[in-house]
C-alpha cells in the first residue's frame, strides 16, 4: 500500500499504458482482420456484430469444455462463418456492403443475445496471462505487466500480414482484386471468390478479438461487452491507412484512450467517467476530420472501396 | 387518328408500365419477409417452438386485440421519426445510421428546455422542447452532413461513432448535471411535470406521437417527391458528378437533407420524453434509432412507405413481451427477427430486374 501511495500520480499513466496493452488486443485483431477484408476491396461493417457474438460462443465454449482455448478456435471460426455470410450476399450482384455490414451487425447483436442469455450467471475458464512484471513490487506496475498471449500474438501478426500482403502471391491476388476487380478478373481469378477468403479470414481474426473480451478482458460474458469497439476497429484501418503494422500502432493508442476512464476512477478521479468512457469514439472521429479530405482519394486506400469512392 | 390511338396506346402502356414497377418494389420486400419469417421460424423450432403457434402469439400481441394496436402504434411513432433520419439523406445516397444518437439528443435537449421553462404555459413548453429537440437532433447528423461534405469524412462511420458519443453525453449528464437527486436506482433528470405531456389522442389511447410521425413522413415524401429541392437531391443521390455539372449546390443538399433528417430523430426523442418516459435517462437509448435504419431500408428510403414499415416492425417490437411470457423465449428474439429480416431484404435487391413481369414491354 505503501508503494501505491508513493507512485502518486504515476499510477494513472502506468495504468492507461497497462491498460492499453489489454485493452488494445479486440482493436488490434479486429482492425488487422478488417485491414484483410478491406485491402480485397470490400468494407464489412458487421465486425461489432461478429465481436459480441464470437465473444458469446468463447465463452460458452469455455463454460461447456473447460478449455479456453477451445473457446478461442470457436470464437474465430464463428467470425469465419459471419464473414461468409457478409462475402456471399455481397457477391450477389446489386448489394450494398455496407448496409449488409449494418445488418449483419443488428443480426450479430440480436443473436448474441438470444444464445447468450443462459451463459451471464456462470464463470467460465478464462485465458491465462504471462507474467512480465516479476521483478517489480510495485503492484500497478506488476498488473500493467500481466500481458496476455493473445495479444503478443497480435504483435508477431501484424509484420507477417505486412509481409504476407507485400511479398507473397495470395497477398498480391488480394490486392488485385481490390484495387481492380477487372485486373483480377483478367487474370482468371474469381474476385467473389477471393473477396469471400479475405472476409472469412477478416471475421476470424474478429473472433478470436471478441474471444479476448469474454475470456481475458473484461473476462465474463454480458450484454454491454462490447459497445462499438468493433466499429471503432473499422474506423481505425482507415486512419491507419491500410497498413497492418499502422493497424498495431493505432490500436494501442486506441486502447490507451479507452483505459485512460478507469485509470483516472482509479486515483479517484470520477468527473466525467461516461465521457471519457467516449474517449475512444471522439478521438477516430477527430483523427477521421483531420486525416480525410474531400479533395483527394486517401494515400493507400483500396481503389474498389465503396467508402472512400 | 392513328396519332391519337398510337398516343392512347403509348399511355396505356406508361400506365401499366408504372404499375408494374411499383409491383416490383412492392413485391420483391414482401418476398423477402416473408423469407425471413420463414427463416426465424425454422430458427426457433430448432428450441422446440411451433413456428405456427409463434407466429399466432406474434399476431396478436401485435395486432390481434386493441390493447396491442395501442403498444403498435406507440412503438411506431418514434420508429417512423427515425426512419426518416436514414431515408432523407439516403435520396442523397448517405447511408447515414446516426438515428440512436440524434434521438438521444433530440431527447435531451428537449428535456433541458421543458425544465428550462417549468411554469411557463404546458403549449409553451411543449413547443420549445419540439424545437429544442429538432434542432439538438438536426445539429447532430447536419454536422455528420458537414464532415461528409468538407472533410470527406464517410457519413456511416461518423453517425455510428456519434451515437456512442451521445449516448456518453446522456450517462454523463443524467448523473452529474442534470441529476435528480431523488432517482437512487435509476439515475434520471427530474420530470418535466404530468401538465407538460403531450398526452394521449381521444379515443385511440395512443400518444400523439404517431400523428407527428405521419405528417413528417407527409411532409417528407412531398419534398423528396413533389418539390425541385427533392428533385435535385435525387439526382445529386443519382449521379453526383452530373449534380455538380449542372451547378447543383451539392453541400446544401447535402447539409439540409442530413438537418431535417437528424430534426426527424430528434423529434422522436422530444415524444419519448414528452409523451412516454417524462424524465430523461438511460431508457431514451432503447434502439428505436436502430431500428429506424431497418424501416428505412425496408420502405426502400420512401418516406410514405416508413408508415406501414414502422407499424408492422412496431408490432414485431410490441409482440417482444408476449413471446416472452408465452413461449419462454428471450427478449432478443426481436432482434434476432430483425437481424433476418434485414439480411433478407437487402439481399432481394439482387432480385430487381430478374422478373420479367414487372419489366417494361417498351424495350
Amino acid at each position: 500500500m505503501a508503494d501505491a501511495s508513493s507512485l502518486g500520480f504515476w499510477v494513472v499513466p502506468i495504468a492507461v499504458l497497462g491498460g492499453a496493452v489489454r485493452v488494445s488486443t479486440p482493436f488490434l485483431f479486429v482492425s488487422l482482420g478488417e485491414c484483410l477484408t478491406e485491402r480485397s476491396g470490400r468494407i464489412n461493417l458487421g465486425l461489432e456484430g461478429t465481436l459480441v457474438m464470437s465473444a458469446m460462443v468463447g465463452y460458452g465454449v469455455s463454460y461447456v469444455s473447460g478449455s479456453p482455448w477451445l473457446g478461442v478456435l470457436a470464437a474465430a471460426l464463428t467470425g469465419a462463418v459471419l464473414g461468409a455470410v457478409h462475402a456471399v450476399i455481397c457477391g450477389l450482384p446489386k448489394v450494398n456492403d455496407i448496409a449488409v455490414g449494418i445488418a449483419l451487425m443488428l443480426f450479430g447483436i440480436g443473436l448474441a443475445f438470444f444464445l447468450g442469455k443462459p451463459l451471464i450467471a456462470p464463470k467460465a475458464n478464462i485465458l491465462p496471462a504471462i507474467d512480465f512484471g516479476w521483478w517489480t513490487t510495485i503492484p500497478q506496475l506488476h498488473d500493467a505487466l500481466k500481458i496476455n498471449v493473445l495479444f503478443l500474438l497480435g504483435v508477431v501478426l501484424a509484420p507477417v500480414l505486412v509481409w504476407a500482403l507485400r511479398s507473397t502471391r495470395w497477398g498480391l491476388v488480394l490486392r488485385t482484386a481490390g484495387e481492380s476487380a477487372d485486373a483480377a478478373r483478367a487474370m482468371g481469378y474469381s474476385v467473389n471468390r477471393i473477396r469471400l477468403r479475405a472476409t472469412m479470414t477478416g471475421g476470424f481474426l474478429a473472433g478470436i478479438g471478441g474471444s479476448f473480451l469474454s475470456l481475458y478482458y473484461p473476462g465474463n460474458w454480458n450484454e454491454g461487452l462490447s459497445s462499438g469497439q468493433g466499429i471503432t476497429a473499422v474506423a481505425l484501418v482507415i486512419f491507419a491507412r491500410w497498413n497492418p503494422m499502422l493497424c498495431f500502432w493505432a490500436s494501442l493508442l486506441f486502447g490507451g484512450a479507452a483505459a485512460l476512464g478507469p485509470a483516472l476512477q482509479s486515483v479517484q478521479i470520477t468527473w466525467g467517467y461516461h465521457l471519457f468512457g467516449a474517449a475512444p469514439y471522439i478521438l477516430t472521429l477527430a483523427i477521421m476530420i483531420v486525416t480525410c479530405s474531400p479533395k483527394r482519394t486517401l494515400v493507400g486506400a483500396p481503389a474498389e472501396l465503396s467508402i472512400t469512392k | 387518328m392513328t396519332f391519337a390511338v398510337t398516343s392512347k396506346a403509348i399511355g396505356g402502356r406508361l400506365i401499366g408500365d408504372r404499375f408494374a414497377s411499383t409491383a416490383e418494389v412492392v413485391v420483391i420486400p414482401v418476398i423477402a419477409v416473408i423469407a425471413a419469417l420463414i427463416a426465424f421460424g425454422g430458427f426457433v423450432g430448432l428450441f422446440g417452438v411451433n413456428p405456427v403457434e409463434l407466429y399466432t402469439d406474434m399476431y396478436m400481441g401485435a395486432f390481434g386485440t386493441f390493447f396491442s394496436w395501442q403498444n403498435t402504434l406507440t412503438r411506431a411513432a418514434p420508429l417512423i421519426l427515425t426512419a426518416l433520419c436514414t431515408a432523407l439523406p439516403a435520396q442523397l445516397g448517405m447511408v447515414v445510421i446516426g438515428g440512436e444518437g440524434a434521438l438521444v439528443m433530440g431527447g435531451l435537449c428537449a428535456t433541458a428546455a421543458g425544465l428550462a421553462l417549468l411554469g411557463a404555459p404546458p403549449v409553451v413548453v411543449q413547443l420549445a422542447m419540439a424545437v429544442a429537440g429538432m434542432a439538438a437532433g438536426g445539429f447532430w447528423i447536419a454536422f455528420a452532413g458537414a464532415l461528409r461534405h468538407y472533410r470527406g469524412v464517410n457519413e456511416t462511420i461518423s453517425t455510428l461513432l456519434l451515437n456512442y458519443i451521445a449516448i456518453a453525453i446522456l450517462n454523463h449528464l443524467v448523473e452529474g448535471a442534470m441529476r435528480d437527486p431523488a432517482s437512487l436506482n435509476k439515475p434520471s433528470t427530474h420530470s418535466i411535470g404530468d401538465q407538460n405531456m403531450i398526452g394521449l389522442i381521444p379515443g385511440l389511447g395512443v400518444h400523439w406521437g404517431i400523428l407527428f410521425g405521419v405528417v413528417a413522413a407527409l411532409i417528407a415524401y412531398i419534398l423528396v417527391f413533389h418539390t425541385v429541392f427533392g428533385f435535385s437531391a435525387r439526382i445529386a443521390g443519382g449521379n453526383l458528378r452530373a449534380a455538380r455539372v449542372v451547378g447543383l449546390p451539392v453541400g446544401k443538399l447535402i447539409l439540409t437533407m442530413c438537418f431535417l433528417g437528424g430534426c426527424s430523430a430528434g423529434l422522436a426523442g422530444m415524444v419519448e420524453i414528452a409523451a412516454v418516459q417524462e424524465r430523461a435517462n438511460a431508457n431514451l437509448a432503447a434502439g428505436y434509432g436502430y431500428t429506424g435504419i431497418l424501416v428505412a431500408f425496408l420502405a426502400r428510403q420512401n418516406p410514405l412507405a416508413c408508415i406501414p414499415v414502422a407499424i408492422l416492425l412496431g408490432g414485431i417490437g410490441a409482440s417482444g413481451g408476449l413471446l416472452q411470457r408465452r413461449l419462454d423465449l428471450p427478449d432478443a428474439s426481436v432482434l434476432v427477427l430483425q437481424g433476418i429480416i434485414f439480411i433478407a431484404v437487402l439481399a432481394s435487391d439482387t432480385l430487381y430486374g430478374r422478373f420479367k413481369i414487372f419489366q417494361s414491354k417498351a424495350v
